[in-house]
């Protein structure tokens, strides 16, 4: 077999370079060498572009809309609970934890919504739209605890778990016009495509929140992260506990909702007094009180 | 008086050194991005910077970023509202070309973007994307969120807040 000096060059750059550069680099030398065609090179850089894509390419905007289309889903199969009081208070702590969290500035904010639903859920959809049902608002006992649900899932947002639930391979037909060198309209043809796409991702991160819940060792990584954020902003990280406690109380096994999609609670909270050692107990200052018990008295 | 001098000669050199050892550009990756008078999640905004517009970064301090606006306006970014990556518009002289607004040219980035919600939703026209917008319509400004700490006496223990 002959070597063809392109070929060796090739081999050089890519013990040297990375792939993206090597493609490039190749693909430069072969339309120069004859050996492919403009056409052909365009074709293997796409390629190319497309198997590289995962949830880390997609841009806090591409996020944003993935979180808009997942929030809108859910909201659909569970229904706002249109309580001005009640709604603003949570996003009052809820926006003040985002704010403090390690990842304030996503592409649209943090906000917050109640399901009106008895079931005991929270989901978080990635970008920062995270929904409570009033079934978790009772596990909470005061602020503090109330403050702990929030943070467990602003912290699911900063890690964005909601992201690495789509499927391997999802975002590749997408990755045809996710590219971001320059910006124009899209054809019918990839907008089609990408539509696919994104409609295949809602569904995954969908069925992950709602059906099959995240791994174990993701929740607990929010647990965590959320006792950081307490810390941050004043709040007793206690409260969380106290909240676990309160849910172990309330969940039925088996039910729909964290019964089905989160660990047990005594196991989360076996996972968090490691964390915080010697129990702390939670001072409910009578401003706090009041004010929890003014705006959540009707949940 | 000497001493005096030496002072004020240190704090003027230390920024320059800071801003020279920087002297970075990075873009904003997010619909808003807020410049605060100092490095803390409670200080108030002192002007936004739209989606793709870049900023000079000056220094860097923790999680936060010194900036500098191409309006001038010096203050400080959390670094979660910025990627060195080219985001997919250009800035200010797209602005002043197409007389677009900044909400607009936000969406006019390519992928998941607002092509695709309005195709997923003409499918799906069930969705609930009315609630969706009824929640990004609630903000909570950084003064709201000081003024309802501290009536709640909510204090962090320890090093209060960075």
């Amino acid at each position: 077999m002959k070597l063809r000096p392109s070929s060796l060059f090739l081999g050089l750059a890519f013990l040297i370079c990375g792939c993206t550069e090597v493609t490039q680099i190749g693909t430069s030398v072969g339309v120069a060498s004859g050996t492919i065609t403009q056409g052909q090179a365009q074709s293997i850089k796409r390629s190319a572009a497309a198997v590289e894509k995962t949830f880390q390419d997609i841009t806090p905007e591409q996020e944003y809309y993935i979180g808009r289309s997942v929030a809108a889903t859910i909201l659909t199969t569970y229904k706002p609970f249109d309580q001005e009081a009640a709604t603003r208070y949570v996003n009052l702590i809820g926006q003040t934890l985002g704010q403090a969290s390690g990842r304030p500035e996503t592409f649209g904010g943090y906000h917050f919504a109640i399901m009106d639903t008895d079931e005991i859920n929270a989901f978080a959809a990635p970008g920062g739209l995270i929904l409570i049902s009033r079934g978790l608002l009772r596990c909470c006992r005061n602020e503090d605890a109330l403050a702990a649900v929030l943070a467990h899932e602003v912290s699911h947002v900063e890690r964005q778990h909601g992201l690495k639930a789509i499927k391997a391979g999802r975002l590749t037909n997408a990755a045809l016009v996710v590219g971001t060198e320059v910006a124009k309209n899209l054809t019918t043809q990839e907008l089609a495509e990408a539509t696919k796409a994104f409609e295949g991702t809602i569904n995954d991160i969908f069925s992950t929140l709602v059906n099959s819940g995240y791994s174990r060792s993701t929740e607990f990584e929010a647990d965590a992260t959320a006792v950081n954020t307490l810390r941050r902003v004043g709040y007793n990280p206690e409260g969380l506990v106290d909240m676990l406690q309160e849910m172990q109380k309330r969940l039925k096994p088996g039910s729909h909702g964290f019964g089905s999609t989160h660990p047990a609670p005594k196991d989360r909270i076996d996972a968090v007094r490691k964390i915080l050692g010697k129990p702390v107990s939670i001072v409910d200052q009578p401003v706090r009180k009041q004010r929890f018990a003014a705006a959540l008295s009707k949940i | 008086m000497m001493r005096k001098w030496l002072v004020v000669l240190g704090l003027l050199l230390v920024p320059s050194a800071v801003a020279l050892a920087v002297n970075a550009r990075m873009i904003v990756q997010v619909q808003r991005g807020q410049i605060r008078a100092t490095p803390s999640y409670l200080a108030s905004v002192l002007a936004t910077v739209p989606y793709g517009v870049s900023v000079e970064i000056l220094q860097t301090k923790g999680e936060w970023m010194q900036v500098k606006s191409l309006q001038g306006q010096v203050g400080w970014m959390h670094k979660s509202a910025l990627t060195t990556k080219a985001v997919p518009m250009s800035s200010g002289s797209t602005t002043a070309k197409t007389g677009a607004t900044s909400d607009e040219l936000a969406l006019a980035g390519k992928g998941f973007n607002s092509d695709i919600e309005r195709e997923f939703k003409a499918k799906n026209k069930n969705l609930n994307f009315a609630a969706v917008d009824r929640m990004e319509r609630i903000k909570i400004s950084p003064a709201e969120m000081q003024v309802f700490l501290q009536t709640g006496a909510v204090k962090p223990l320890e090093g209060g807040v960075q």
